[in-house]
């Protein structure tokens, strides 16, 4: 059982929550106790928008355990309009139409689950932005 | 501090070797440094191991190495840094002679990786992302890697027969070492049409998954000068760098600051630059990171590491070989002998004893290792004295 480390972890997986520098307006996500930039420790806790620009992707087709049955599935890093950079799934998508560049936007979704009686755990993947 | 010399070397063939422990692996190693450097004598024993808990469900190799090596008594540390943990083992026991604090020190590497299946193995390895920030999202090691050659093929134009040609090349040095894994030679048609792992990776651009170990016997170069049993190798530089443990903190993921700054420390506590090098053992963990790592060090200029690679530039007789051993690709990655392991090719060359891939002109080498997806690097300068 790791239910209090998915409590833990719930502000930035069903909220996207960052942590903005009050020195040097460094975004961390997720936060830090130092910022890596001035090395103040004073955040401001703010909501990513999500938005943002596709950098570089795969295609998973060997899975790690636990995501075996969605392979082969797409896997981004996409740098958010904030300027913050972060890795998930892409999906409602054909992976084969993918480019770099393109536009993207975060979901909730199911991401996993432990075992057959674990918990479910629940986080953020892309989608294409078609500005819906 | 003082200087510091390596007078003995040893490992075995790496494979999936069934009858062998994680104990034996490391014994079997260490016995044959000794027997190389002609002395038994051990002050101090420090022990590269990745992960003996998720592979084998042993900790505290500290207490069990030189139990087993019969040298129970003797001061002995396990280090980690991943895929770095056998470069980070040897340079902790460079600082053991280097300090005073022993004058003979064993720096073994070791990894068992197939008492666990394939998917315990790549979760094992995977503990080296961010588990909480990466992992999480259903990406493992070939995945992160891969995320890497997709943005070096879009802004440099490094094709797909480009990577291939790494891993055919390292192929073609590992099929003369007698201790690789897999010493068969590959062409890069069958490279590019082996099973996809992560687009653009395949199978045989990916690194096996290997037991094996290495060690290294250090002390004094007064010492090494005073047994003479074989040409005088010294360690003339080190560097240690770290950086984020997640890939997409990276301000450019195509950039490997860990890489570069662990090698500029090494360029000037050797007084040396890249052009004073002569051939290098880097981890090659992937086809992409072959190239990158060239890059990384100055060897060629970004973006270059995949036309140098095809014009045969790194091959055995080119302008700057690389992977002379096979690299972790033919020869193995049993993960924390790794870093061990490529000093011990690196020696093996200086000596001049590495047979029919031995260079010409191996008076200089280097040895990069690094954990993750270059959260650590560790970087080695070894020179032969006449």
């Amino acid at each position: 059982m790791k239910v209090a480390k998915h409590w833990r972890e719930t502000p930035e997986r069903y909220r996207l929550e960052a942590g903005k520098c009050k020195k040097c307006g460094h975004i961390n996500f997720p936060n830090r106790l130092i910022c890596p930039e001035c090395g103040a420790r004073e955040f401001e806790t703010i909501r990513l928008s999500g938005k943002g620009k596709l950098e570089t992707y795969t295609v998973i087709h060997t899975a790690p355990d636990g995501f075996a049955d969605l392979a082969p599935y797409a896997v981004g890093i996409v740098e958010l309009q904030e300027g913050v950079k972060i890795l998930a799934q892409i999906t409602d998508c054909n992976p084969a139409d993918l480019k770099i560049g393109d536009p993207l936007v975060t979901k909730f979704r199911r991401i996993n689950e432990e075992g057959k009686t674990g918990m479910i755990m629940y986080g953020y993947k892309f989608v294409p932005d078609n500005g819906l | 501090m003082r200087e510091v010399a390596i007078i003995g070397i040893g490992m075995m063939k790496w494979g999936e070797l069934w009858e062998k422990s994680l104990r034996d692996l490391a014994v079997e190693a260490a016995l044959n440094c000794m027997a190389d450097a002609g002395t038994d004598r051990i002050d101090s024993i420090s022990i590269g191991c990745m992960s003996g808990g998720l592979f084998n469900g042993q900790e505290h190799l500290a207490s069990m190495i030189p139990d087993y090596l019969g040298l129970k008594n003797t001061p002995a540390m396990r280090v980690e840094s991943a895929c770095a943990s056998g470069g980070l083992a040897v340079r902790t026991a460079y600082m053991e002679i280097a300090s005073g604090m022993a004058d003979y020190a064993l720096a073994i590497g070791v990894e068992k990786m197939t008492d666990v299946s394939g998917g315990e193995a790549t979760y094992g390895l995977a503990t080296a992302a961010d588990q909480d920030y990466e992992a999480f999202n259903g990406i493992n090691f070939p995945g992160l890697y891969a995320l890497m050659a997709k943005a070096h093929m879009h802004r440099y134009g490094t094709t797909r027969e480009q990577l291939a040609d790494v891993a055919v090349k390292n192929h073609r040095n590992g099929n003369l070492n007698p201790n690789a894994q897999f010493p068969a030679l590959m062409t890069r048609e069958q490279v590019m049409s082996s099973v996809m792992v992560a687009d653009p990776l395949r199978l045989m651009d990916c690194s096996p998954i290997t037991d094996g170990a290495a060690a290294l016997l250090l002390t004094t170069v007064e010492e090494a000068k005073r047994i003479g049993k074989h040409p005088l190798v010294v360690i003339s530089g080190i560097g240690l760098a770290t950086d984020t443990i997640a890939l997409c903190q990276r301000k450019d993921i195509l950039k490997c600051p860990a890489i570069e700054i662990a090698a500029q420390r090494a360029f000037k506590m050797a007084g040396k630059t890249i052009r004073d090098i002569n051939f290098a053992e880097v981890h090659d963990c992937f086809t992409i990171s072959e190239i990158m790592i060239m890059e990384a060090l100055g060897i060629v200029e970004p973006g270059q590491g995949g036309p140098a690679t095809s014009a045969g530039h790194t091959a055995l007789d080119g302008k700057f070989p690389i992977n002379t051993s096979g690299g972790l690709k033919s020869k193995g990655h049993p993960v924390g002998a790794t870093g061990v392991a490529q000093i011990y090719e690196v020696v093996t060359q200086l000596r001049g004893t590495a047979g029919k891939r031995q260079l010409a002109n191996a008076k200089v080498g280097l040895t990069q290792n690094m954990g993750g997806s270059g959260g650590s690097c560790v970087i080695h300068i070894l020179e032969v004295k006449s």
